[in-house]
């Protein structure tokens, strides 16, 4: 096991490294001079203007060689130091770190609701399957799948915000500000892992293993927990490593709608603004986080099945 | 497929005469363009697909509305009339109703369609294109460039791409032109794999070693004699991708990140109508309604298209 968490720690880097160099080049591929967006139009009127741009140029560190400047920003960001804001002229970091809590609060609560729900009604589909039971689940998980989630979002506050006035529509912090968008984000999650689950059920039901269970007699308990459901976990753990970049995009898209303070928010107000540092900071963050998850999975899965721990 | 017509000129000495006379020769009428391929049989099952038929219908007729009404109706989306704004669907005409500028919602949704239909498209093409240009490339010449190519797009893959698309938007500025570009450049991995797979498990067939010593370039053996046999696996993903493309350029011009006001985009229409949900429910409600369903009806198709294309891939399935 620790040869096989070993190789795919080391595997990692070598991504993380090159996402590192896309996000530093990002500032040298603007184009013009990102000292130039950084002062605006205007800055672009004062006679004084050269001047200034040198020191700013200076002080960024913009004048020194390209590996230079990207040695000194990879250091940096691995000590927490992310540059400083251009617009709000505050570390990127402290920015950061005020805004993630309300969008952990809210990937939490929505991946809670995709495994959760998601498992149960795969579980509940597949044990009664092609019964009317099975085909309400499965239709409304199409439609998971289908509708845009900024939609479904939406159709939410006006039923229950504008209708029912039962939940606010925008905001973060109370809990009850964020039912409604942890529901909305987490939507899509229930019907990809309900989908994912009853089809991996059904496919380790007809596996001879399962049959010898039944056969030395085992009670049917026993046979689903110890059984099914450790095996058909396997395609189920992808789905929910691959609910974590879904959440990066969701996030964005939903913290716009119910106007959320969180990191999605806080990446697109960065970007119409122009705040290169920021950007890139969420980024790198994001991408981070999406590497380790998956790392995370990749060591779920050697966990749940050992013929892969035997073949690293 | 000049390279190999030994069918229609055979030599003298090999032919009886008065055989040869006629324009039947079957033994020599091995070359690979004379046979119609599998297309014909795909569209013979799509069209007894009737769940395919139904989202070809749909399909057809949101086109064929976002071609034929702008043609045809004199006025246009962008007109402003304050004095009817946020009228309910019926009143005064407005099958829709208007919006907060007295525009008219249907016909603010027609164009939409064209926008979102074309963007889609396109943000397809580029991926398809890229794609497979760089999977062909990989997996015909392998080697060191099969290994560069390959890591890159291992490592853009362990992306989600909404990152990808922020870091282009952020670069190349906001606009549904950069949306676009974003969204394509961002599928671009799927369709390298699934390219050179096809490719390295064709490469050494002996039709295409029968064309390369007879002597074809690798452009052409590349071009013309791989390439159509690998196409299947590229359409289908192309049809699934299409659906998503539409989808994610409207949740880029939704954040503010893709078509800018007043552009009639399904995305930016659902974007404006946040703010007058309490007084105008339709306006959020058709321009999502028009997503899901343009949405909905590419992703059965796509469906049977890979089940058309690989009948015992849809055998196998639930």
């Amino acid at each position: 096991m620790l040869r096989f968490v070993g190789r795919r720690l080391a595997e990692s880097i070598p991504v993380l490294v090159l996402a590192s160099v896309v996000v530093f080049s990002m500032l040298h591929l603007v184009p013009g001079d990102p000292v130039d967006a950084m002062m605006g139009a205007a800055a672009l009127q004062s006679t004084a203007r050269q001047a200034v741009v040198d020191r700013v140029r200076d002080e960024l560190g913009l004048n020194e060689p390209l590996p230079v400047q990207y040695a000194r920003w990879a250091l940096g960001a691995l000590h927490g130091d992310l540059g400083r804001s251009f617009i709000r002229d505050r570390p990127v970091s402290e920015l950061i770190a005020e805004r993630l809590p309300s969008t952990v609060e809210l990937a939490g609560l929505s991946m809670l609701i995709a495994a959760s729900l998601g498992l149960v009604c795969g579980l509940v589909a597949a044990l009664k399957r092609n019964t009317p039971i099975d085909g309400v689940i499965m239709a409304v998980s199409l439609g998971g799948v289908s509708m845009p989630s900024f939609w479904f979002a939406v159709l939410l506050i006006l039923v229950f915000s504008v209708g029912l006035r039962l939940l606010p529509a925008t905001g973060s912090g109370t809990f009850a500000q964020l039912i409604l968008p942890a529901v909305a984000l987490g939507y899509e999650g229930v019907a990809l892992v309900a989908r994912v689950t009853r089809a991996a059920i059904l496919e380790v039901l007809t596996r001879p293993y399962v049959t010898t269970a039944r056969a030395k007699g085992l009670p049917p308990r026993a046979v689903l927990l110890r059984h099914v459901l450790r095996n058909a976990l396997i395609p189920v753990v992808t789905v929910m490593g691959l609910q974590v970049g879904r959440l990066l995009a969701g996030s964005v898209i939903i913290e716009t709608v119910f106007a959320r303070q969180g990191i999605g928010q806080l990446a697109i107000e960065a970007i119409l603004q122009k705040d290169y540092p920021l950007v890139q900071g969420i980024i790198l963050l994001s991408a981070s986080t999406y590497v380790v998850a998956n790392l995370l999975v990749d060591l779920a899965y050697g966990y749940l099945d050992p013929r892969l721990r035997a073949a690293a | 497929m000049a390279t190999s017509t030994p069918g229609s000129a055979p030599p003298p000495s090999l032919a009886e005469p008065g055989v040869s006379g006629g324009h039947l020769d079957p033994p020599h009428r091995t070359v690979p363009c004379a046979t119609p391929g599998p297309w014909p049989r795909v569209a013979q099952r799509l069209r007894r697909n009737r769940v395919a038929m139904a989202a070809v219908t749909v399909l057809a007729l949101v086109a064929g509305v976002a071609l034929v009404v702008p043609a045809v109706v004199v006025i246009d989306p962008l007109t402003q009339d304050l004095r009817a704004s946020f009228l309910a669907p019926g009143v005064d005409g407005h099958l829709l109703g208007t919006d907060h500028l007295g525009r008219d919602v249907l016909l603010r949704l027609v164009d939409g369609a064209r926008v979102s239909l074309a963007v889609g498209v396109l943000a397809v093409v580029i991926s398809v294109v890229v794609g497979s240009g760089i999977g062909l490339l990989a997996g015909y010449v392998g080697g060191a460039l099969d290994r560069v190519l390959m890591r890159l797009i291992d490592v853009q893959l362990a992306f989600p791409g909404i990152l990808l698309a922020l870091i282009i938007v952020t670069v190349l500025g906001t606009g549904l032109d950069n949306a676009m570009l974003a969204v394509g450049i961002g599928a671009v991995p799927r369709y390298a794999r699934v390219m050179r797979g096809a490719v390295l498990s064709m490469k050494h067939d002996l039709f295409v070693e029968a064309a390369r010593s007879l002597g074809a370039t690798d452009l052409r053996l590349m071009l013309v004699h791989i390439l159509p046999h690998v196409l299947g696996p590229v359409v289908t993903l192309a049809t699934l991708g299409l659906g998503t493309a539409i989808l994610a350029t409207a949740s880029l011009s939704f954040v503010g990140l893709g078509a800018q006001p007043p552009t009639a985009e399904w995305g930016l229409m659902l974007a404006e109508a946040r703010t007058y949900l309490r007084v105008a429910w339709w306006l959020a409600v058709c321009p999502g309604l028009a997503i899901m369903a343009t949405v909905f009806a590419v992703n059965l198709l796509g469906d049977a298209v890979r089940d058309a294309l690989d009948p015992q891939m849809a055998f196998g399935r639930d």
